[in-house]
């Protein structure tokens, strides 16, 4: 089978399913969950049973389905963040590298500013003064990690706008936004495209710290980083309660990275056209 | 009759795509002999090159033959074995030497690490013999050049000290693969000279590979013609020059005969300038790239401005079209004075004056289609609808002798010369009263350059545009321009009508380009040295 034109390999094909399940369990949650992810109907940390197939959690929800709908906050969140971000990184990164040197200096200074404030701290001062509703903490961790977009965009199109088709448009008289969408924006999709799984696995990730700390998605929403917080305690009593978040987020990671690491081996593989004669 | 040194037989190689390079190739090489191979782009020649070391570039893999030097099939034998073999007993020369030594190191431990590493010779004994490589290649102060590195040194001195490299560990053979192509043609005809001269003098059999058979014809003593990776012809130098047995060959030969001569053009009236530049002077920084150049160009007439690189013909044109600001002078464009930067120009200025660039590969956009190319001057400087666009993009397509389903191509997947064709036609598309061609063959192989060549006449005729046509090539400039300028370091040293340039009197510069230009004779060299000597 091909994806994309290609063959994918035996790792890349695990990660796809991993990716798969998740994203199905996430679009279909309401007709796989047998339960709701906020109705109390066990008691606390009660162990799996053919009911409830991972169990309870610390209030007595069922764990199974606020997996199940904890993928749907989880990724949803980090994707639409991940979206976020690259619409913002990618157009300025673009318009830094064509509009010439005042726009890129003062593009480029500006996030690096940004860049050296860490990352959390950043967040944490931001969401404690905002509150932590979902479009607060979307817009906070996508503005955050479009500086990082910003810098990788910004150094794929300064390799092309130097190349002769983007100066044959500028001596035709194109504007900026043509020459940004039409002659760059197309020739530097490959690099961005592998670096949007990679963002999406550093985003869902850090949606997840941040519920972990209490400050990401709130209750009574599920999601993975708070769950292993809520059901933390339950470690110390031998249950595996927080292992399956926690597990859960490491699956999802992994299966993002191999992906990925399918996407760039294949801008990377030499093929034959491209060896000299 | 001695042995065959090196013996190639029935070798073939694939990409990994499953495309054949080289189809059953066989050649033989006595010591000190040296056989031209002969060809253009994708001919297979420095496939060829490269395997009779038995080794391939990423993406190809040597699949059938075998390759024996001194009567070893090194194919055969251990990545180990081929290692000791590699630089011992057959030595690279590649074509950019800039791009063979490290920037990093000093030029003279590049090249005592072969023999060092081979055993040879123990470090004190290498660099001695380095130098009196330094000396027979005539590099200037031989016992301090090899102290500097690469960068501290000229492009024809890297060539000479990569040659010196190659013969560190005195090989039996040694593969050249096009050592002088990326070098100007003064700097061309004295590594040509010295490469001979090494040759001779250590007795060494060589592997010449070129695309210019003027070149191949001073050193080598049989010419091999390859074309798609398949032997056309093989045989003695003369034989091939004078009477070619196959038709590829013919035409190569024919070819290469013609940019000898000046052809006869029609006259065009010098007056009615299109284009008048006085005066101008480029700056990069602080560094001048143009010296008070004056030049002019009437309609439909073509100019050539050639020189070497570095002389500032490139830095001209980029003047003219704006990209390289002018401190002073004036460049007038029918009778308006053209204002210094791209961005004042008005749009109607920018469609009259349109480029054409060197490498076709890099002036279209991979992810456009050949129709938004070649239609999107059309829509953008007359506003035209979309069926109105893609008539045009039709006719346009036709014009440059293109099949009219190409619009809906990418230009990825075609030929050189094919997507150059593309360029001629979306600087036709604006309707131009000039072109600025800037090398628009150098990166093509000889037959479809020159196909190039016909089809931009053919549309002067048709069209009346004119041409700024900037080369190095003289052999272009004699067979195209009714008039030439002559540029050397930023600086304008002839101008006049074709024929005038190219006669005598000259100007000690243009004759010294002019007879450093290779010409198919086999003497050709020997002769041109010689003269020199006794005027010098």
């Amino acid at each position: 089978m091909r994806i994309l034109g290609h063959k994918p390999s035996l790792s890349a094909w695990i990660g796809i399913l991993i990716v798969g399940a998740f994203i199905a369990a996430a679009i279909f949650a309401p007709f796989i969950a047998p339960f709701t992810e906020s109705e109390k109907v066990a008691k606390t940390w009660s162990p799996p049973t053919s009911e409830f197939l991972l169990g309870a959690d610390n209030i007595g929800r069922d764990l199974f389905s606020r997996m199940v709908y904890g993928a749907r906050t989880t990724i949803g969140v980090a994707l639409a963040t991940t979206i976020l971000s690259f619409i913002i990184g990618l157009s300025l990164g673009l318009w830094a590298a064509v509009g010439g040197k005042l726009v890129d200096q003062v593009l480029s200074r500006f996030v690096d500013v940004m860049l050296s404030i860490p990352l959390l701290v950043f967040a944490l001062i931001i969401l404690s003064m905002f509150g932590s509703s979902i479009p607060t903490l979307i817009i906070t961790i996508a503005i955050l990690d479009s500086t990082r977009v910003f810098r990788l965009s910004r150094a794929v199109a300064m390799n092309l706008v130097v190349l002769e088709y983007v100066e044959a448009a500028r001596l035709r008289g194109e504007g900026l936004w043509w020459i940004m969408r039409r002659e760059v924006l197309p020739n530097a999709m490959p690099p961005m495209i592998s670096e949007f799984g990679l963002r999406f696995c550093f985003n869902f990730l850090f949606v997840a710290g941040l519920s972990f700390l209490g400050l990401g998605i709130q209750p009574p929403l599920a999601d993975w980083g708070g769950m292993v917080r809520d059901n933390g305690k339950a470690i110390s009593f031998g249950l595996l309660a927080p292992l399956w978040p926690a597990m859960a987020i490491a699956a999802m990671t992994v299966g993002v990275n191999l992906v990925v690491d399918w996407i760039l081996s294949i801008n990377a593989r030499p093929s034959g056209a491209s060896a000299e004669m | 009759m001695t042995d065959n040194i090196l013996k190639i037989r029935n070798l073939r190689i694939e990409a990994i795509s499953g495309a054949v390079l080289v189809d059953d190739v066989s050649l033989e090489l006595r010591p000190g002999e040296v056989l031209g191979l002969i060809g253009e782009g994708g001919a297979g020649k420095s496939t060829i090159g490269l395997a009779s070391m038995a080794y391939a570039r990423a993406g190809c893999k040597i699949t059938g033959g075998t390759v024996e030097i001194e009567g070893q099939n090194i194919r055969a034998i251990s990545a180990d074995g081929r290692r000791k073999v590699r630089g011992e007993h057959i030595a690279y020369v590649a074509q950019s030497a800039a791009a063979s030594f490290n920037p990093a190191y000093r030029i003279i431990d590049q090249i005592c690490e072969m023999p060092v590493l081979h055993g040879q010779m123990n470090k004190t004994d290498a660099r001695a013999w380095a130098i009196e490589l330094f000396r027979a290649l005539d590099l200037p102060n031989p016992e301090k050049f090899g102290e500097r590195y690469p960068h501290q040194v000229s492009g024809g001195q890297l060539q000479r000290a990569m040659a010196a490299m190659a013969m560190s560990c005195k090989p039996e053979i040694l593969v050249f693969d096009e050592p002088t192509t990326a070098l100007d043609v003064t700097t061309q005809i004295e590594v040509l000279a010295l490469i001979k001269k090494l040759i001779r003098e250590f007795h060494t059999a060589a592997l010449y590979i070129s695309h210019d058979l003027a070149v191949v014809a001073q050193v080598a003593d049989r010419i091999m013609v390859l074309r798609g990776g398949k032997t056309v012809e093989i045989g003695e130098t003369a034989q091939v020059l004078h009477e070619p047995k196959t038709d590829y060959a013919r035409a190569l030969v024919a070819e290469r005969k013609a940019a000898d001569k000046i052809s006869t053009h029609r006259a065009v009236a010098h007056e009615n300038a299109i284009l008048t530049v006085s005066d101008a002077v480029g700056l990069y920084e602080s560094f001048v790239a143009v010296k008070n150049v004056s030049i002019s160009v009437a309609r439909g007439e073509t100019v050539a401005v050639v020189g070497e690189s570095g002389s500032g013909k490139s830095s001209l044109a980029r003047l003219i079209v704006g990209l390289l600001p002018r401190s002073s002078g004036s460049v007038k464009f029918d009778g308006q004075e053209l204002s210094p930067a791209l961005k004042d120009r008005p749009r109607d200025q920018l469609r009259r004056i349109q480029l054409i660039y060197q490498q076709p590969d890099v002036a279209l956009n991979p992810r456009q289609t050949i129709g938004e190319i070649i239609g999107r001057p059309v829509e953008f400087y007359f506003k035209k609808s979309p069926a109105e666009v893609a008539e045009r993009v039709r006719s346009l397509l036709n014009q440059v002798g293109l099949p009219e389903d190409y619009a809906k191509r990418l230009s990825t997947a075609l030929s050189g010369g094919q997507k150059q064709r593309i360029c001629i036609a979306r600087a036709l598309a604006a309707e131009p009263d000039i072109i600025i061609c800037d090398e628009p063959t150098s990166a093509l192989d000889q037959l479809v350059a020159d196909e190039i060549l016909k089809l931009l006449g053919r549309l002067q005729e048709e069209l009346g545009v004119a041409y700024l046509f900037i080369t190095h090539d003289l052999g272009i400039v004699r067979r195209i321009s009714h008039r030439t300028a002559v540029m050397l370091r930023g600086e304008l040293i002839a101008d006049g009508p074709t024929a005038e340039v190219f006669a005598l009197p000259f100007h000690p510069y243009t004759e010294r380009l002019l007879s450093s230009v290779p010409e198919l004779r086999i003497d050709w060299l020997d002769e041109v040295l010689t003269k020199r000597k006794a005027e010098a």
